[in-house]
């Protein structure tokens, strides 16, 4: 089934013979790592498309230094890409690695105290001379001071072997230096018996269209090549591993990263409200993939319209005039460009428009750990502006669930006139996993109703004590009054008959025209209030997962729901009960939130910030809430939450 | 379907049930009564008007107009105005704004919205001063102003907000004052009539923190001799006795009295066409008492607008390869099929 292809056909004819066995297992976590030039995320990505086209459930995390140009080998340029796949259905990237591939002394220091003890450690040993050591800050090779004896070390001389390999295919040493990751992928291939089909098709893809690139293809292709049939001739270790496909449900799948779905879902949502997408961002990592992706050719196709404002003030206002006008009017950045944003964000709250605002969250205070990640921007999403704010918030929690989504948050934006808040966050934007492309027919409808003539007929003051005064008589346009969920009507400029003037100033309730009253003021902060909870009428109640009957609820919300449902499932599989439940929608949370919470003796909350949803929970609902809580600007490890479920079960 | 003439506006239909609540003698006053006139000629609907401004005394300027309007958030309006172009290209949309809002907290919005030469008509209500927040010094303040935050006189240098239009790529760039009530409608109707980024400066009096600051541009006796307007083609003359002119000494402008210094032929004559920035610069940069502030069209130019080129890229991306399908959205470099 899994066979190397035509492309290793000289080393398979000698391969099968071997000495080698062939060891069946479950799951691989495997990182790929060297220095930011090494084209370890290259290597990473291929590897992953490959095992997930072999039918395994993959998930990934690239890791990548903050400084695009840190001083080659040196630690603080060091790059990740790391890779879980198996023939189960897995949640995370995984905890530990079962192999290690490090191109320079820095990726073996900064890397390896994540390898299993005992698990393979592929080494490049063309890149431990004395100044390469220097730069990793190592006082004594580390290949020769018997410090890596725990370890499976295979020492390969990935650089010379790759040299060797393309030096007839035209290209400059520089150039062929940079096809080592290639070689280093093959290698790799050959290790866990994966195909080479899949990237040599893509390699020819990309390089194969223009005649100058033949040099590049060529070389890639000889050292992809050179590395597996390494592996295979020198008989690298006495096991190759196989890793059989998943039980997934059948259907066609794509790989996915948080950051691609919430571009993806966005359109699609533009296409199912049949209106105008208007994006605009400013660039900050993690974010600005989201600008990236929606400002391509292909994206054009479909009318997006993107602009890359001058900061992230002027995106939400950019956003807010295109709602203003009856666009989807969209912004997205990180947390230093939220604060940036709180002030227009009021005003959307203000004045009713639909808005959405994505959050991919980084580590902060301040510019923080742009490049890790973080779950601590709940509270400032929140709470972070001036007077009482109430918007919507939405909080993905996979790759895959950022595009339900981001649909979901156009969708509540539109219908409750108000913001809504994606808290996505650097893990989940960057990682990948296996996305089954969705029915079409199946996508919910979002169908947007805008004011197209008077609607003060029949009111006479009647809707609400404040609508006395002018403007209440039949035949005239009432922006803000209200229907059933309290939400006002969206009528757009152009309409003729409906001209009315919105701002940040307090207005009356039903007319919108300017009102300082005290008692108006009180009841306008109320009903912003009520018209963000009547959100909680229209969107699926908390489930909860596991053990129903357990003592102990775990919580969570946003990405770290891999992380968790993994540790639960391993601690119910030793026989103990816990039930899980995972917040999705935050505010409002939903309806049988307080019931779901109350049923439970004790409660845990796994987040990664300093105990935001747990304070939240004991605030609204008084229940014992406990925090798991890590700020370290990585993810959860499944052992910690196992852990930390293990001393309350 | 037989078309039908357009309604005619009067100022009345433009004008809203709220009550103006600037203070009496105000420059705005004549400003939205010019504004009102001004819009009942420009063929443009009162649905497809819309008034965008920032914070400020000026930027109150959308509850009198019987139009759609957006009071925004200090500074912001050029985006937000941004936004409602994007999604909105048949609209005709003004920004209105003050020095303090326009320069100061938005200067930089300002400066991009020029650049991108999207289509709107800004209008800077300048009266050197914070009107709303009751008399600070502002940065269109002269060196040397008391102000509530400069008892002992603004140390700044004042920015001038034509040369800054300029530097920004405007494609059109105005000034006028609020009491010349015939220049004031005509360069609101030529701004409502150009396709792009207009920026119209209004020396505007702000009655009760700063009046005044504009007397020598206003007052009958002596505006004459401190003014010039300019026209295209027509040289530069101006003074009670239209006897002074502008003209160029190496590269540097200087009054002279025409008949003793030199002939009307020896005069600048002005070009509002030209796409080289420089004649605009030099008049941005004429100050009194040296030499006559200059009111009049800068800068009158067409260049494709940031919308257009938008509408144009998703156009030809569409007439290429089709328009955008959701099932697009899906595909990607490796699809695979589990059975
Ligand atoms: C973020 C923010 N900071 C400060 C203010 C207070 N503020 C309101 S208007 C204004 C200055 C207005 O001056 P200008 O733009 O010249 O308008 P004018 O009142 O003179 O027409 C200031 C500082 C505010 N509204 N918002
Ligand atoms: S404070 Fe000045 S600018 Fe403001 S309304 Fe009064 S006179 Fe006009
Ligand atoms: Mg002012």
């Amino acid at each position: 089934m899994v066979s190397p292809t035509s492309s290793a056909e000289a080393a398979s004819s000698a391969s099968r013979n071997g000495k080698h066995s062939v060891q069946e297992v479950e799951s691989i976590t495997i990182r790929f790592a060297g220095d930011s030039g090494d084209g370890m995320q290259l290597a990473g990505t291929r590897f992953t498309d490959t095992s997930a086209i072999l039918g395994n459930d993959i998930a990934t995390f690239p890791d990548f230094p903050a400084e695009i140009r840190a001083p080659a080998g040196t630690l603080a340029g060091v790059s990740g890409f790391q890779v879980h796949f198996s023939s189960n259905d897995i949640h995370t990237p995984g905890d530990i690695l079962d192999a290690l591939v490090v191109m320079n002394p820095a990726a073996l220091k900064t890397n390896l105290r994540d390898l299993k003890k005992g698990g393979i450690l592929i080494v490049n040993t063309d890149a431990f001379a004395q100044n390469d050591l220097d730069k990793a800050k190592y006082k004594v090779n580390p290949l020769e001071d018997g410090s890596l004896a725990g370890y499976h070390v295979v020492r390969v001389a990935v650089s010379k072997l790759n040299k060797e390999a393309v030096k007839d295919c035209g290209l400059s040493p520089r150039e062929q230096d940079r096809c080592k990751n290639f070689f280093a992928l093959g290698l790799v291939y050959w290790l866990y018996e994966r195909p080479l089909e899949a990237t040599l098709k893509w390699l020819k893809e990309k390089f194969g269209k223009k005649t100058e690139l033949k040099p590049v293809l060529d070389a890639n292709n000889a050292a992809l090549k050179a590395g597996y049939n390494y592996g295979e001739t020198v008989e690298l270790l006495p096991v190759q591993y196989k890793v059989v496909k998943a039980k997934i449900t059948p259907g066609k799948y794509r790989k996915i990263t948080g950051n691609e779905a919430i571009a993806i879902g966005l359109v699609a949502a533009s296409h199912a409200a049949n209106k105008t997408l208007v994006y605009s961002g400013y660039p900050i990592t993690p974010a600005s993939q989201v600008l990236e992706d929606l400002s391509q050719p292909e994206m054009r196709r479909h009318g997006v319209k993107t602009l890359q404002a001058e900061d992230e003030i002027a995106a939400i206002g950019v956003a807010l005039g295109a709602s203003f006008g009856g666009a989807i009017g969209v912004t997205g950045t990180s947390g230093p460009g939220i604060c940036l944003k709180s002030e227009a964000i009021n005003l959307a709250v203000m004045t009713e428009l639909p808005l959405v605002i994505i959050d991919v969250q980084r580590g902060g205070p301040s510019t923080g750990l742009p490049t890790k990640t973080e779950q601590a921007d709940l509270l400032q999403a929140m709470f972070g502006r001036n007077g009482e704010s109430p918007v919507a918030i939405v909080a993905p929690q996979s790759p895959v669930d950022c595009f339900d989504i981001t649909y979901e948050a156009v969708k509540i934006a539109t219908r409750f006139m108000c913001p809504v808040f994606i808290l996505s966050d650097g893990y989940i934007a960057n990682g990948s996993e296996p996305w089954k492309i969705p029915d079409i027919a199946k996508l919910p409808k979002i169908e947007i109703v805008h004011a197209t003539g008077p609607n003060s007929e029949g009111m006479n003051g009647a809707v609400h004590e404040h609508a006395e005064g002018e403007g209440s008589g039949a035949g005239k346009f009432l922006p803000y009054k209200r229907d059933q969920y309290l939400s006002r009507p969206w009528a757009i400029p152009g309409t003729p008959g409906l001209e009315h003037r919105i701002g940040g100033i307090e207005k009356q309730d039903v007319t919108g025209n300017i009102n300082y009253e005290a008692a108006n003021h009180e009841h306008m902060v109320h009903t912003r209030w009520k018209k963000i909870e009547n959100i909680a009428e229209t969107i699926p109640e908390l489930e909860v997962i596991g053990d129903a009957d357990a003592e102990l609820l775990v919580i969570g919300w946003g990405g770290t729901y891999g992380s968790i449902t993994t540790a639960v499932d391993r601690v119910r599989k030793n026989g103990k009960k816990v039930a899980q439940a995972h917040l999705r929608y935050l505010n409002p949370m939903p309806k049988n939130t307080e019931a779901v919470l109350k049923k439970y003796k004790k409660i845990l909350v796994p987040e990664l910030n300093s105990g935001q949803l747990c304070w939240l929970l004991r605030a609204k609902y008084l229940v014992p809430a406990e925090g798991f809580n890590k700020v370290q600007g990585r993810p959860f490890l499944v052992s910690e939450i196992e852990a930390a479920i293990g001393k309350l079960v | 379907m037989a078309a039908t003439a357009l309604p005619t506006l009067t100022a009345k239909d433009l004008t809203t049930d709220q009550e103006v609540r600037w203070c009496p003698g105000c420059g705005d006053y004549s400003i939205l009564a010019q504004m009102k006139k001004a819009l009942t000629t420009v063929g443009v609907p009162r649905e497809k008007m819309v008034f965008v401004s920032g914070i400020g005394c000026s930027s109150r300027f959308p509850y009198y107009m019987n139009t759609y309007g957006f009071h925004t958030i200090h500074g912001r309006a050029p985006t937000v105005a941004t936004g409602l172009r994007l999604a909105n290209p048949d609209l005709q949309i003004w920004v209105v704004t003050g020095d303090g809002d326009g320069l100061s907290i938005g200067g930089n919005h300002l400066m991009h919205v020029l650049r991108r030469n999207i289509d709107l008509k800004i209008l800077l209500f300048n009266n050197e001063i914070y009107g709303l927040t009751k008399g600070q010094y502002s940065p269109t303040s002269r060196t040397g102003t008391p102000s509530k935050t400069s008892k002992t006189g603004s140390l700044e240098t004042p920015i001038r907000p034509l040369t800054m239009a300029i530097a920004s790529e405007a494609t059109f760039i105005a000034r006028t004052v609020d009491v010349d009530v015939k220049h004031l409608t005509e360069t609101l109707q030529k701004a409502a009539a150009h396709k792009g980024a207009a920026f119209v400066e209004i020396y505007q009096n702000c009655k009760i923190f700063n009046d005044e600051v504009w007397a020598y541009a206003t007052d009958k006796s002596v505006k004459a001799d401190n003014l010039l307007y300019v026209e295209h083609g027509k040289p530069m003359i101006f003074g009670k006795d239209k006897n002074k002119g502008i003209r160029l000494n190496g590269l540097t402008p200087e009054v002279v009295e025409i008949g003793k210094d030199c002939q009307i032929d020896d005069l600048l004559v002005h070009d509002e066409k030209t796409d080289d920035p420089t004649l605009a610069t030099l008049l941005s940069r004429m100050v009194g008492p040296k030499f006559p502030e200059v009111l009049g069209t800068y800068r009158s130019f067409r260049k494709p607008c940031y919308e257009e080129m938008l509408d144009a890229q998703i156009a030809d991306n569409i007439a290429k390869k089709g328009k955008g399908q959701v099932a697009d959205l899906f595909k990607a470099e490796d699809v695979w099929t589990v059975e």
